[in-house]
């Protein structure tokens, strides 16, 4: 029995059953400080659907053995061209959406494709290489921001500036547009966005699928073993390729759907970090560097936004001052260590 | 003769080109845009050795790691966290001058041995992306960091003076002013040389430094480290604890660079609490690399050269932008975008040519079966 529960342990990892008992704590004591567990469900829920398909975005990579997807910021920017670019276009509603979502994808395929070029090159190396090409990624944008000529001018600064604004409000063209698609409530205070958990549910489907197809099978070989693979007649070169612009263009959607659900696009330093909450909550659901399930995904996204939503308003209710931002700086970038420290520690 | 030839893979011209392509890349730009910035020579000069003063204490806490075969130490932002903590304290004890540098050494020192010793067992963990493992350690210890500076103090760690805390009583400050301590280690003794200023205690200690990690090359620990750096397996055939030497390796640049963070910020002269250590170890690995060094391979010249090329485009940069598109803005983005994209290129280029020299090594060895396997065949012939 004790070998069994010893087992069970050992599956589900430490810091991520403490995580898990961390935020069942958190709304079990949420009455009694006087926040309301539906608004607090609610949140979850909303913010579940709008960070879900970044997280998602994470599978195909890990599954080819390119590690986590460090470099994440190339789809993000990819999303944000999409959006800029729809904006310009001056198209509202559900077309402008889907103009953002075809522009961004066209982005994707083809910084998806440079990136996975780079990414063969280094093989082993892929994840410290990633993150700075990631941070490089942002920080060029930063001066592109400023110096395409976009005139719109809902989104260029009214007087005297230059360039795009640091924010963008989507209001007027496709705000909330999945999230409203649909939506229902349920009592006063829980509204759930169904279009946003659709979209999100379609993708997945789509990922689960595409690792059931003959490519997909040959995408996961590579991950696990590409010298059996290359013995196969696998193009092992291509097949990473592929996987790194398929993350690329999740990521591209997944920033459109994080940005219709938030309400505005962030440009300049706002992608900066955004690899690395998207890495712990795919992590905090079960993964590892080189194994993923569809199922890591829901549960870490869930779990990691049920945890950035309960610390605000709990802990600050609790003892009267703001340590929700220490703690999501320890448990995310926590939960990346221990991760990247795992493996080794089974090999030895 | 044939098979001689095709094994000279690349020829020794663009070896050099591609092993320096940074530096090369760096002083090109210098070339072109200090003129452009306007900037008068004595300036220029003055500026570039306060930054020298100012940072090569910092980078040069990044050498022992590369030694001990552990790639660019990103984990230095712990031992500048450490010595952030030490100038916090001499702040709140008001105790100026040097002797108030010599004291937050003093209580930097165990601090950052224990996180040296925490960085080194996690990187022991995961040995073969110390790196990044390093870079998202700095990330995880800010937490810690600030629940120790930013809850901790004032309430646990007992802090007197009123003026440093944040106005609900506990906590510290965004910003300290070092107002004892500034610049006192550099105005110790000051030289002017044809209107450069020179702090010589501050290069004094610079060069103990280098001295120390001359001195700690040559001795057995030393060599043990590069064995280990070498390949851990021989190492461990040959009797050395690799664990604890590399374990070793990360305390030592941790403190080094606790001390490093002290003179960085004695030289500006106010501690920005919950940033000041952020970016240290991008701009201190960045700039090792723009001084020729490489994720396996770095030395004391590297350092020196690094600082000045780095931050002379530092400098230069913004004030040429402005002259040519005139926009200041875009200079600072542009500093950012220098920044991390010289640690991507170099890092890029690190493991592209480690992975060509692995095939050539193959090649190599093909074509010397061949040749050994024809040679046979020819002495066959002959008897």
């Amino acid at each position: 029995m004790s070998e069994r529960l010893k087992e069970l342990l050992e599956n589900i990892g430490l810091p991520r059953l403490l995580i898990a008992l961390f935020l069942l704590l958190l709304f079990v004591i949420a009455p009694f400080v006087g926040v309301r567990v539906d608004t607090s469900i609610n949140d979850v829920i909303a913010r579940f659907a709008m960070n879900g398909v970044l997280v998602l975005s994470l599978v195909p990579m890990i599954k080819s053995g390119c590690g986590l997807n460090f470099g994440l910021q190339l789809g993000v920017i990819a999303g944000l061209l999409g959006a800029v670019i729809s904006l310009e276009l001056k198209v509202t509603g559900f077309a402008g959406f889907a103009v953002a979502i075809i522009i961004s994808i066209f982005f994707a395929i083809i910084f998806g494709y440079l990136y996975g070029l780079l990414l063969n090159k280094v093989k082993g190396e892929e994840m410290v290489v990633a993150t700075y090409v990631g941070f490089s990624a942002v920080s060029f944008m930063s001066i592109m921001w400023l110096l395409l000529p976009f005139k719109n001018p809902d989104m260029i600064w009214a007087y005297g500036g230059e360039g795009l604004r640091t924010t963008i409000s989507t209001e007027g063209y496709w705000h909330h547009i999945l999230n409203d698609m649909l939506s229902f409530q349920i009592g006063s205070h829980i509204t759930i966005p169904t279009g946003a958990l659709l979209f999100f549910a379609l993708l997945c489907l789509i990922v689960w699928a595409f690792f059931r197809t003959k490519t997909g099978t040959a995408m996961e070989a590579v991950g696990s073993n590409p010298d059996y693979a290359r013995s196969c007649g696998i193009d092992v070169d291509r097949v990473r390729i592929n996987s790194v612009i398929f993350s690329t263009i999740i990521a591209a959607l997944g920033i459109l759907v994080y940005q219709q659900s938030f309400g505005f696009i962030q440009l300049y330093n706002a992608p900066l970090m955004m690899a690395f909450p998207a890495i712990a909550a795919i992590l905090l659901g079960g993964a590892s560097v080189t194994k993923v399930k569809m199922w890591n995904v829901l549960v870490g996204a869930l779990l990691f936004q049920g945890i950035l939503t309960m610390t605000p308003s709990v802990i600050n209710n609790l003892i009267k001052s703001d340590m929700s931002e220490t703690i999501r700086i320890i448990i995310s970038n926590g939960m990346i260590v221990y991760a990247l420290t795992r493996r080794m520690k089974v090999r030895s | 003769m044939k098979n001689q030839d095709s094994l000279k893979m690349i020829n020794p011209i663009k070896q050099f080109f591609i092993n320096y392509a940074v530096p090369i890349l760096f002083i090109i730009m210098i070339v072109i845009a200090a003129p452009m910035s306007g900037l008068s020579p004595i300036f220029l000069i003055n500026e570039v050795m306060t930054r020298l003063t100012r940072n090569s204490f910092l980078i040069l806490s990044l050498l022992i790691p590369v030694m001990a075969g552990m790639g660019m130490n990103f984990g230095i932002v712990l031992g500048a966290m450490a010595g952030q903590i030490g100038l916090i304290l001499i702040t709140d004890w008001q105790i100026v001058g040097v002797p108030g540098i010599l004291l937050a050494m003093l209580i930097s020192t165990p601090i950052a041995i224990l996180f040296g010793y925490f960085a080194g067992i996690v990187l022991n963990r995961a040995k073969g992306r110390e790196m990044v493992t390093g870079m998202m350690l700095g990330y995880f210890m800010n937490g810690i960091y600030q629940l120790l500076v930013l809850y901790g103090m004032g309430k646990i760690i007992p802090i007197r003076d009123k003026s440093i805390l944040l106005s609900r009583g506990y906590g510290i400050r965004n910003a300290i002013s070092l107002d004892g301590i500034r610049q006192s280690l550099d105005n110790v003794i000051k030289l002017n040389i044809l209107g450069v200023q020179i702090p010589l205690v501050t290069l004094g200690v610079i060069a103990l430094n280098c001295l120390f990690i001359i001195w700690f090359r040559k001795t057995k620990l030393g060599q043990d480290m590069r064995t280990v750096g070498q390949d851990m397996e021989v190492a461990r055939v040959a009797g050395i604890d690799v664990e604890k030497t590399r374990i070793t390796s990360i305390v030592i640049s941790t403190v080094l660079a606790a001390y490093g963070m002290i003179i960085y910020l004695q030289n500006i002269g106010t501690i920005n609490t919950y940033n000041s250590h952020e970016q240290i170890g991008f701009f201190a690995v960045a700039a090792l690399l723009v001084g020729g060094a490489s994720v396996s391979k770095a030395s004391i010249i590297n350092v020196f050269i690094g600082v000045i090329l780095f931050h002379t485009v530092f400098i230069v940069s913004p004030r040429a932008g402005k002259e040519l598109i005139g926009s200041a803005q875009l200079g600072e983005y542009f500093r950012v975008f220098i920044t991390y994209g010289v640690i991507a290129f170099s890092l890029v280029l690190y493991a592209w040519r480690n992975r060509i020299e692995a095939e050539n090594e193959r090649k190599k060895a093909m074509i010397l079966r061949r040749v050994s396997l024809q040679d046979e065949e020819e002495e066959g012939d002959n008897v």
